[in-house]
């Protein structure tokens, strides 16, 4: 077991997770955006890595991406950052393969390990390819969170639930990000999740308001809030502004009861 | 070349690297793909549709002219014969009669000029399929005509207005379109790339091309030619008609444009679904692909190339914008065929390679993989000075 498995196992006898997501350099002051939201009680923070070619992010995350890029932001760039801010919550770093396979995939694993992040999110690596990458990180203690879909099958999903460290993400739609604006298929993927293994499962894509994120918390064990959040930021919302809006989330997790 | 692993792997190129919303369906393709290949009924409703609605077989041509200038003897299979002016027809042909094989009642597709656009727009309606095609702002602009194509074709076409605009970003957005609606479509991929099943698969469609040509040349007596030259943008024709003649002694050139030249500039890295080699900076974020021709602006290349330039099989060389205009010049002045831009590319090459790289009385495989109507618009402007 990763110590993101024990941390967020641990976390799931407490409360649901709250899960906001940045872009790494978006803004030059990107961090105090996330120690806000921490604050405002997030529990974990997952943080973009951006690539030019973003294949499951939306318009949001694109343009968001996009911005960061044109600031000069890299692997190194971000995880140098981390590092500085040193965040008490587990940091979940997501980014698409090619950053990771360019830089080195041991070289990346042993840099997001040095620089406190905990675990990772590769989109486009699907479980058919991920052995080279899973075994270094694993050895570098940097747990591999794997997505399931609503198209998955039953075998995928098991075998996806197997692999899956930390926790399993669970796509609520057949959608890449920030589209959707409702829980879509959440129950039916997280069932199927839970019906093979007993990892957290926290749902993501779509969450755009406090009631999505209750709905979601009730049928799971946490949620994923990105594209509303960074439009807030790409709109110019202060951190403190940001700040307000994740405690509106954990106050929706909080009163969220569990069917589980 | 032979199938790659079952994975899709071509030496350490290829694979399978989507979101996991599309791993079900990659895998249903790949299964429908290897049924459907293997059923004599299936092959011959693609081939009866590529003869008596396609245009095939399309004519092999003894450029003679062209030969004596260049002491070469050149051969041209004559794709910009097949209907909608190209090769893409055989690979949309193929995956559209695979697509109502599944079940499926729409595709959609990416397109840089417009070229695989329009195929694919053809093939849906001649099949009564649904058509969406995702094209790259900037290219709707540029290829208006071609748009205009698309629609009276009876196909919505979708400005791409994320990225740089073009043809990747219309890859982008036809993959997460894909994640939207995969249960009742079809992405109906344009050249040898993407993730396995797509680069064995539209290999296979456009093999037709190689095993034609093999045959055709032996009726002019050839056996073997001594090279066998195809442009190469993802590089579709150039595995279509490498395809025919991998097994002999023939040595298979590609041709790039040197400002997307991913065998030459590029690294090993993924993207749109593939291991392959593509452009990028130090980061890993992939480079935009500047060419002439917007059929070769792709920062990539298929995975199979990737693999055969590995083992040494194919030989992947560049040509730069100004020599391909006078290339497109030579050979309409010369041959009354007007090549596409991307064709053109492999024309520049034989131009500069004749009696160097390529000695003296040997004998040329030309596939013109295009015919240039498309182009004469831009050509003419080039050549005014206009642009």
């Amino acid at each position: 077991m990763t110590t993101l498995d024990t941390r967020l196992r641990d976390l799931r006898t407490r409360r649901k997770a709250l899960v906001p997501y940045f872009i790494g350099g978006l803004t030059a002051d990107w961090t105090t955006y996330v120690s806000a939201s921490i604050l405002a009680g997030a529990d974990v923070i997952e943080v973009g890595v951006p690539f030019s070619d973003p294949m499951m992010d939306g318009p949001v995350i694109q343009a968001g991406a996009l911005r960061a890029l044109s600031n000069n932001v890299t692997l190194e760039s971000i995880c140098h950052d981390l590092s500085v801010a040193a965040f008490e919550v587990p940091i979940v770093v997501m980014t698409y393969y090619n950053v990771l396979h360019h830089f080195g995939l041991e070289r990346s694993a042993e840099l997001l390990a040095q620089s406190g992040v905990a675990g990772v999110i590769v989109p486009d690596l699907a479980i058919e390819e991920s052995t080279p990458w899973h075994d270094v990180a694993t050895a570098a203690d940097v747990a591999t969170v794997l997505m399931v879909a609503p198209s998955s099958p039953a075998e995928r999903v098991q075998r996806i639930g197997e692999l899956s460290q930390g926790f399993v993400y669970a796509a609520a739609r057949m959608a890449v990000t920030g589209r959707a604006a409702d829980v879509g298929d959440a129950s039916r993927v997280v069932q199927a999740v839970r019906a093979t293994c007993d990892t957290p499962t926290y749902v993501g894509i779509g969450i755009t308001t406090a009631d999505h994120a209750r709905e979601a918390a009730t049928l799971s064990d946490g949620v994923i809030v990105g594209s509303a959040l960074v439009q807030r930021i790409l709109d110019g919302a202060s951190a403190q502004e940001l700040e307000g809006a994740i405690s509106t989330f954990r106050r929706a997790l909080d009163g969220a009861s569990s069917e589980a | 070349m032979g199938p790659p692993d079952a994975g899709g792997h071509f030496g350490s190129f290829g694979g399978r690297f989507v979101p996991e919303a599309l791993m079900p369906a990659c895998l249903e393709l790949d299964a429908a793909f290897r049924d459907a290949w293997a059923d004599p009924d299936f092959v011959a409703e693609y081939h009866r549709t590529l003869r008596e609605f396609g245009g095939r077989p399309t004519p092999v041509t003894y450029l003679g002219r062209l030969s004596e200038r260049l002491g070469l003897s050149v051969y041209a299979k004559r794709e910009d014969l097949a209907h909608t002016g190209s090769h893409k027809i055989n690979n949309v042909v193929g995956q559209a009669l695979l697509t109502k094989r599944m079940g499926k009642t729409r595709v959609i597709a990416e397109t840089g000029a417009g070229q695989h656009g329009v195929a694919t727009a053809t093939a849906a309606a001649r099949l009564g399929l649904a058509c969406s095609v995702y094209m790259g702002e900037v290219d709707t602009v540029r290829q208006a005509l071609n748009v205009f194509r698309m629609e009276l074709l009876g196909a919505t076409v979708v400005p791409v207005t994320s990225g740089s605009r073009t043809l990747k970003d219309a890859v982008n957005e036809a993959l997460r379109e894909w994640v939207t609606c995969v249960a009742d479509t079809h992405y109906c991929i344009g050249s040898v790339m993407g993730p396995h099943p797509f680069p064995w698969m539209v290999r296979e469609f456009q093999s037709v091309i190689g095993v034609e040509a093999a045959n055709q040349l032996r009726d002019f007596g050839v056996t073997t030619p001594d090279f066998v030259v195809a442009c190469v943008g993802g590089g579709s024709n150039a595995a279509g008609v490498f395809a025919g003649f991998a097994d002999s002694s023939a040595q298979l050139i590609g041709v790039e444009a040197a400002g997307g030249s991913a065998v030459g500039l590029g690294v090993p890295g993924v993207l749109h679904g593939m291991r392959s080699l593509l452009l990028q900076d130090d980061h890993g974020q992939i480079e935009e692909a500047y060419s002439i021709s917007a059929g070769l602006d792709y920062p990539g290349i298929g995975p199979e190339h990737a693999y055969l330039a590995d083992q040494g099989r194919a030989r992947y060389v560049a040509v730069g914008d100004d020599v391909v205009i006078e290339a497109l010049q030579v050979l309409s002045e010369l041959e009354g065929i007007i090549p596409a831009l991307e064709t053109a590319h492999a024309v520049a090459w034989l131009l500069r390679a004749a009696g160097d790289e390529i000695p003296a009385g040997s004998t040329v495989l030309l596939n013109l993989s295009g015919r240039g109507d498309k182009d004469v618009a831009q050509v003419r402007s080039i050549l005014r000075g206009e642009s």
